[in-house]
Order: C-alpha cells, then structure tokens, then sequence
C-alpha cells in the first residue's frame, strides 16, 4: 500500500499514553456524527472523526488516537488499524498544503508527467516530500474522478483541472 | 467539458445545466420528487416489480440487474433494512456519478427514498469516497432541505412510510467501492472484502439485509417510476434498459460526460463526431478503455469500421464490457506497455491486501513491468505476465483481482508490437523459445 507518502509507516511512531484533548465544539461536531448510527454501532463514526483529529492536531498521532479510542469505547489497536488502511490519513506532520497530483491513466496521458516535474522542480522537492518551510508536501495519487478535465490535481481539500504549467504558478502562487 | 445527451432526452442530465439545480426548489420546478408521491400509492412489491421491468442494471460497473438486487431482501425479516448509495467513485476514467451528486442531489435522496420504501428501510447511507469532501457538503445541504420539507423524516409526505438518509465518508481506498469492502468501510474497519454468500441483501450492514447502489443507478430508479419500467426499458434494448451515462476522457476534443441511449450505434461515430473526434486529428485512434481501467482494452480494428453498439451485449460482442462507462481514448502517441504499467501500479496501490493471490500477484506484475521498463525486458516477460494473471484471474477474494489481470491480458493480445520493442530489443529473434508471441 501507499506510495502516497513514504512517512505512513507506524512503526516510526512513538507511542505514549497522553490523551489529546480538544475543545468543547469540536467534541460536538464529533457527537453529532455519532448519532448518524445506532448507539451500539459507534464504531462507524471511526472515519469522520479520525478526519477531525486530523484536521485539528495535523496529523493522526498517538494522543489523538488515545482520545478516538476512549471515546469510541474501543482498543487503541482498533483505532490504529482501521486508521492505517486508508491513504488520507498521515501519521507525521505535513505541510500545510498538501499537494495530491492525479497520476493514474487518463491524466498520466494529457500530460501529468510535465505537470509533476513542473511543481517539483518550483518548490525543490520530490513526491513524497515537504518544503523545508512546511508549507507544501506532495503526494502521487490515484485516480481522483476528474479525467475529463485532465491533468489535475486536489489541494487539500480543493480541486484544481485542466492544468497548464502556467495554471499551476498562479495557483501556487496563490496560496499563502 | 462537455454535459450532453446524444440520441436521446437528456434524463439523467435534465438538471445539468440549470442554475441552482442542486437546490429543493429548482428540483421541484423540473418535477422533483413526483416519483417519490407516485411510489407511496403503490405498493412496495409494485416499486420492485417496476424496476424489475425497466430492466436497469447496476451502473457502478458490474451491471447486475438491480430489480433483481432488491428482490432478494427478505421484507419479512425482523432486522432493520438498510439502504446504501456507493458515493465511493474510483474507477480510474469514472467520473459521471460526481457531476449527478455536485448537481442533482436531490434525484439521489428520492431514488434512494424509493428504494427504501421498496425495500422495507428506515435508514439510508450515501457512502462518499473522502476526496468528495466538497460534495458531502452540497449532500448535506439538500438532506437539510428534504428534512425540512418532510421529504425526509417521520411520516414522510403525510404516508406511514418513515426514513432517515446520512453522509458518511471514506477515506482514500478504491477497495471500498466493492460492496462489501464499503459495509465493512462504513462499520469503521479496514475496507477489507468479505465472504459471499450470505450476500448483502440477506446479511450486509452490521449482519443485517441491505442493499448498495451506484449513484446513478439511484438517479436512474425515479425516472423508472415516473415513466413506467417499459417504458424506460424501451429508451434502450431489451436486455440493456435506459440510458447511461459515459465518462469520456483522454485524447478526444471534447470530453465529457454523454448520457446515451443503451444500444447507442455505433462507437466509432460516438468518438470521432459526437465527441468531436480525435484530440490531435493528425493522430490516429490507437485504443479504447470503454468501461473504465478494469474492463479489456480495444484496439483501433476493433472499432473502425466494425458498427460496435454502445450497451452491455454489444460491448461484449466487441471483445470488451461496459463496466463503469470510465471511456479511455488513446491515440497513437500512447505505448500501451506503458498504459498498461499505470494501470497495474494503480491496482498493486489499491489492493487491499486481504488475500495472497490479489496482493502478491499485483506486486509481482509491477516489478516485472518495472523491470521491462528499465529496458531490462526479456521475451518471455510477456508470458511471465500471463502467467501471474493466471494465478489471479478468478482466484481473489473479490473481482479487484480480476481487474487487474483482464487490462493486461487483454492489452499483451491486442498490442503484441508495444510489448515485442520492449521485449525483443537486445535479443536475436531465432534464439527465443518459449514465448507467447512465438509463432
């Protein structure tokens, strides 16, 4: 799995026994995805709230995880390895924006590879990579639902298509 | 990009370019949720029996007919039923299901309201693949909306018929577009597959009967109910109902998403005018993926000349699959090796890891394709690879495995040229023994 970002290895993580701890309207925002399930299923609000943790704290992290498990009654190693399966969770820091450039075939064909050494060779790192700053990290990922409006490439949460070197500057130049 | 019907009404496009389609009140002004007061007068049996007759088939890709889907959930069964809408869109080349759910939301919440009704379910969940963040949000919105107006709720539309739709998000794993994977995505485990049978309409979510539908065949099921089942099967085939909705993309002028009738005739014409023929027009046609990256891709004879209809036979016929309708257009610039190598280091990505033969097979072929690409490939390398998809092909726990052997097997066939430069470069063609492009 995850070519995404060479850091997903857990095995690089070290664990403590802190809880996080977030404040109250967060815990709401999680309560009210726990009542999209039966009460005795809270384990299916897992994902959404691993998203939170991870939008809060920056990344999925040992105290974060402590805090998901506590709250979901459930075993720090459920947590774990639910959170490990899927590629948009990250387990060490990230820059700021994240970068995810679409590489499988249709945008591979209308010209990824000119897109991808274009955004590297700007900010001076490589797939896989954050800027010294912690400004931008990016990631080679798989087909993200836009080939008819090939190369592009999702920041963060946004989608950037039809992309032109020249689209791409603005763009990142853009974003402070 | 281009949104349009060809050879027929635009219906599941109706909305597409209406401004604040995705609003309540544009979706009533354009007949929204007619269908739904049309179904709580019949009976749930007769919703079934409706959707039986239009003869649609599930548009996620692999196309069994939903009618059929529905009927196996046991109505007398005393456990809660329920309904799921796989959001989860990652076939690679698939991209129609977010252009319904960015502009006709409310068409997914009244399929899926019909569905439940049909179904004996009182909680529906759209399962969004989790870089759909903005769509979830646009979902959201038109849930609000649809509880407000009592199209959601208790004792909808003033009827005994009570149901609750949710969001939920994944969180990057193609897997989970598999209906099991996404039961077990859902109930907060790894997206791991699972056993069938029990299938899902007997045992699916938390061990009770559900059913998973692709967006648009959701969107598809009030027009099915509004119009009559004949009367929608008759838009297509006999044995392919409807219209469906095509993701064309790569070297054409104009990609798009194109709603056409199923039985569409004929391919060719379908790329070379309707889409506005090829990107570069000194560049000949080479392949086509008509059915997103997991069906067989078809080379130029296939098409040219040969009248391929546009529907689940027709396709076969061809050598090919509808799938997903993810349709792939290549000219002559693309080297199918290499096309072919994206798409396996797509499959090794997404596998999911559960068994040996998808997660080891999908490794090796990566490294052998790796290896070819260096230039170190060797002739029997082509045999090699057919070999491991041999050791996939119908041995996985689900169809990934499956899909990651037929774009290979299908391209080492169709392609021999692109794989012999790579294969034959530095040997002396009389010394090659076992090799599958020997004569």
């Amino acid at each position: 799995m995850a070519t995404a970002l060479p850091t997903d290895f857990t095995n690089q993580v070290n664990y403590t026994d802190e809880v996080a701890e977030f404040p109250p309207e967060v815990i709401e925002e999680m309560k009210s995805h726990l009542k999209k399930y039966p009460p005795e299923r809270k384990r299916s609000a897992l994902i959404p709230i691993l998203f939170i943790v991870q939008r809060e704290r920056g990344y999925i992290d040992p105290p974060g995880v402590n805090f998901v498990a506590k709250f979901l009654d459930l075993t720090v190693t459920d947590v774990w390895e639910t959170a490990t399966f899927y590629t948009m969770f990250h387990f060490r820091p990230i820059g700021k924006y994240h970068i995810q450039i679409c590489r499988t075939l249709s945008c591979k064909i209308m010209g990824e590879p000119e897109i991808t050494e274009h955004i590297c060779r700007k900010l001076g790192i490589r797939p896989g990579e954050t800027t010294p700053d912690g400004k931008f990290t990016v990631s080679m990922v798989e087909c993200l639902g836009s080939c008819g409006t090939a190369p592009m490439m999702q920041i963060n949460f946004d989608y950037y298509e039809n992309l032109t070197p020249e689209k791409v500057d603005q763009i990142l130049d853009s974003l402070q | 990009m281009e949104i349009r019907a060809i050879g027929c009404e635009p219906l599941q496009l109706k909305r597409m370019h209406i401004k604040d389609s995705h609003t309540l009140k544009v979706y009533l002004e354009t007949g929204g949720y007619k269908a739904l007061r049309k179904a709580l007068e019949m009976s749930p049996e007769a919703v079934i029996e409706e959707v039986k007759k239009s003869a649609l088939r599930g548009r996620g890709g692999a196309g069994f007919p939903t009618g059929i889907k529905w009927g196996f959930v046991p109505r007398s069964s005393p456990k809660p039923k329920y309904i799921v809408c796989n959001a989860d869109e990652s076939e690679p080349g698939t991209f129609k299901d977010r252009y319904l759910l960015e502009r006709d939301p409310h068409a997914v919440i009244e399929g899926m309201l019909i569905a439940a009704y049909a179904l004996g379910a009182k909680t529906g969940y759209i399962y969004f693949r989790g870089e759909y963040r903005y769509l979830i949000e646009i979902m959201d919105k038109a849930l609000e909306e649809a509880r407000a107006a009592n199209y959601l709720g208790e004792n909808i539309l003033g009827s005994d018929f009570s149901c609750e739709i949710y969001t939920h998000t994944g969180a990057g794993a193609y897997i989970c577009g598999e209906e099991t994977a996404l039961l077990s995505s859902l109930e907060g485990y790894r997206g791991h597959p699972r056993m069938k049978p029990p299938f899902p309409a007997v045992e699916g979510l938390y061990g009770c009967p559900t059913v998973v539908n692709n967006v648009e065949t959701l969107t598809a099921v009030p027009q099915i109910i509004e119009m009559g089942g004949e009367e929608w099967r008759n838009l297509g085939t006999e044995k392919s109902g409807g219209t469906k909705l095509w993701s064309v993309s790569g070297h054409v002028k104009k990609p798009g998403v194109y709603e056409l009738p199923m039985g569409y005739r004929d391919m060719e014409k379908f790329i070379m005018e309707d889409c506005g023929g090829m990107l570069r027009p000194d560049k000949k046609l080479k392949a086509v993926i008509p059915g997103g990256s997991s069906v067989y891709i078809m080379n130029a004879d296939q098409i040219i000349g040969k009248g391929v209809t546009m529907d689940y036979e027709g396709l076969v016929a061809a050598g090919s699959a509808v799938g997903s309708g993810g349709f792939i257009v290549m000219d002559e610039t693309v080297d199918i090796m290499e096309s072919t190598k994206n798409l396996t280091e797509f499959y090794k990505h997404e596998s999911c890891g559960w068994c040996t033969p998808c997660r080891e097979g999908t490794d090796w072929l990566v490294k052998i394709f790796n290896r070819i690409a260096e230039g170190r490939g060797r002739p029997e390398d082509a045999q090699l690879l057919l070999d491991i998809c041999d050791n996939i092909e119908g041995k996985s726990f689900c169809p990934l495995g499956d899909a990651a052997a037929w774009p290979i097997q299908s391209a080492i066939k169709r392609f021999p040229e692109d794989f012999k430069k790579w294969l034959f470069k530095n040997v002396n063609k009389d010394e090659i023994v076992a090799n599958v492009y020997a004569e």
